[in-house]
């Protein structure tokens, strides 16, 4: 099983519907999120281009958060989903440092936290609350491992792309573009 | 006759020696005024710390993007500092430098209180310092941290018996010159003297502990400031990105300690009026000991910068033009001058290597290298890898709020009341190493 994710780019039109999602369905403190927008714009007036992502933790296939753990408390569960412990987490704040994606945040309770692809959820057969509330249907998720799930098909019959490929972290979050 | 003689004058100069030594422990003017000082300091750093734990690091200036700030900044700058008594008990020691004799136990002094000291500033930084022993109980391997927590242990306690074990002989002396020691001092003194007769075989043990140990040592001490180089080298972030940070922290280590070590022996010598014996030679000659070190860092500052500077790849040039020219600039080229220029051009004079010059020299290069902790820390944590938008503006700067502050200068009180103190209970000088460097009979060391 390899849980993935992927983000229609030409369908997001930016509403952080899935950023508010993710606050209430993981009870994130007012202040932080666990995955936001971007919004990049291309070219010269008046030839612009405007790219809207919704971006969120790769639940990379190598990577250097759990890596560099002193304590096992950042590790990789089934699916390829990177998950914290709080009661584990000294706080030391390495995987912060080791994330090309500032995909980690400092809880207030001084543990680390991050998106955790909503296992909870997943693992009853229901989608992310982020992939459930997307009004436009741009977000997708699914098992790679499946060849029959939406983000195989997608990845199929579309062109995608990573964030940051250069980091060699081998990202699962797709961008369909 | 003339035997007799030389001999009667041998115990004459090593009695005056002993006493001047032995003295300021005992009395020492100023002492009262330099305690409650430092007494201010730590309760500063006791409330702010109360703060701290009861807040969280909330209370702190760090934010999502600086989550690393002063508190690590600080942490590189003490394990940097403690390197020093590898540097020189170790390195000069075994390779038969003489007038580092008088000097080895303050570098070890300054080793064993800065070495300590660094390993309690990570646990400040923690976000949950309760749980700190978990490195311990669920430590897992391939973690840097555990790494520089293993190594920063065993630093510690390679220092600290690289400061007892010379410390035998001269515990046997003083604990017959002491008579104002209380009781528990002078059954402390019995303890570590450690039953020292100083019997041919009595000497030849601790002349062979003390060399392996300054061998065993020298591998430690680089590896503590390679770790701490590869907390921040093992990411993919710009400024950190680099694969000399090993050396090139190593380097700086050695300018920044050396530097500690001038103010203590400068401070040492006025305040304990030890004129004779940390004499201008001394000075002399640890003058150029920084101009060599600083030469070697200089050449790994112009490595580090001049490579990327001269590619500018994209990210890095954000990183580069920052420091040189943005808005770490001051402190940049503070740190760059005071930490490594100045130390070169003004010791090259021989009017400069005198004690009052070194001690302003030292202290701006103590100072510049706090600064380039700083400098290598937080700007690079500023410019992300993949900076996310929309993120409050106050992610940009970092300011340190008062607490952190606080903290901060209570570590620095902290590392300084661990020196007051060893400098209070033992020699500063190693009495029985500089009698014999003057030819005193180990009989009259020992008697």
């Amino acid at each position: 099983m390899r849980y993935a994710m992927t983000m229609d780019i030409k369908k997001c039109v930016g509403c952080s519907d899935c950023v508010v999602a993710c606050q209430t369905e993981n009870n994130v403190p007012i202040g932080f999120c666990r995955d936001w927008i971007v919004e990049n714009v291309d070219g010269t007036y008046p030839n612009l281009e405007l790219e809207i992502r919704s971006e969120r933790c790769n639940h990379c296939d190598d990577t250097p958060c759990v890596r560099t753990c002193p304590t096992g408390a950042s590790h990789v569960i089934e699916g390829g989903i990177v998950k914290v412990t709080p009661i584990e987490c000294i706080g030391c704040g390495a995987c912060i440092q080791a994330c090309p994606y500032d995909a980690r945040y400092f809880h207030p309770d001084g543990y680390v936290d991050k998106c955790t692809f909503c296992d909870h959820r997943v693992t009853k057969g229901q989608d992310t609350a982020c992939v459930s509330v997307c009004p436009t249907k741009s977000l997708a998720f699914g098992d790679l491992d499946d060849p029959n799930s939406p983000v195989s098909i997608l990845l199929r019959e579309r062109k995608w792309k990573v964030n940051a490929p250069e980091a060699g972290t081998k990202p699962q979050v797709y961008f369909l573009t | 006759m003339s035997e007799l003689q030389s001999k009667e004058e041998a115990r004459k100069s090593f009695d005056k020696m002993a006493k001047d030594i032995v003295r300021p422990m005992q009395n020492h003017f100023g002492l009262n005024a330099w305690v409650f000082t430092l007494f201010l300091i730590l309760s500063l750093f006791g409330y702010a710390w109360f703060l701290q734990l009861r807040d969280g690091l909330g209370v702190t200036g760090l934010h999502d993007y600086t989550s690393w700030g002063m508190y690590i900044a600080n942490f590189v700058f003490f394990v940097a500092a403690a390197l020093v008594g590898m540097l020189i008990t170790a390195v000069l020691g075994l390779s038969g430098v003489k007038w580092i004799t008088p000097i080895s136990r303050i570098a070890e002094i300054i080793a064993v209180s800065f070495a300590m000291i660094a390993g309690l500033v990570i646990v400040f930084d923690m976000g949950r310092p309760d749980r700190v022993l978990n490195i311990f109980f669920h430590g897992r391997l391939q973690s840097p941290i555990v790494w520089d927590i293993t190594v920063v242990t065993i630093y510690t306690i390679i220092s600290m018996l690289l400061l007892l074990l010379p410390l035998i002989p001269d515990m046997n002396i003083i604990k017959k010159r002491l008579p104002k020691a209380s009781n528990m001092q002078l059954k402390m003194y019995n303890i570590l003297s450690l039953g020292w007769m100083g019997t041919p075989e009595q000497y030849k043990i601790i002349h062979k502990s003390i060399r392996v140990l300054s061998i065993l040592i020298i591998p430690v001490a680089l590896a503590i400031h390679t770790v701490t180089s590869w907390l921040f080298a093992s990411t993919l972030r710009h400024g950190w990105d680099s694969t000399i940070f090993g050396p090139y922290f190593v380097s700086g280590a050695f300018v920044s300690g050396v530097a500690a070590v001038i103010i203590a022996m400068y401070v040492f010598r006025t305040s304990y009026k030890l004129q004779d014996y940390l004499t201008d030679f001394h000075f002399d000659k640890i003058a150029k000991l920084l101009v060599l070190v600083s030469l070697v860092y200089f050449y790994f500052n112009i490595n580090e910068f001049l490579v990327p500077a001269y590619k500018m790849k994209s990210g890095d040039d954000h990183h580069i033009l920052a420091l040189f020219v943005g808005e770490w600039a001051v402190l940049f080229w503070f740190a760059q001058i005071f930490g490594n220029f100045v130390p070169i051009v003004l010791l090259l004079f021989k009017k400069m290597r005198k004690p009052g010059p070194m001690m302003i020299i030292a202290t701006l290069a103590i100072l510049g290298a706090w600064a380039k902790r700083f400098i290598i820390v937080v700007p690079t944590q500023l410019n992300p890898h993949l900076p996310i938008q929309n993120v409050p503006d106050s992610f940009h700067v970092y300011t340190p709020t008062g607490p952190e502050i606080a903290i901060t200068i209570g570590t620095i009180g902290m590392a300084l009341t661990i020196i007051t103190i060893l400098a209070k209970i033992f020699p500063v000088i190693p009495i029985w190493e500089v009698a014999e460097e003057k030819g005193i009979d180990r009989e009259i060391i020992n008697e």
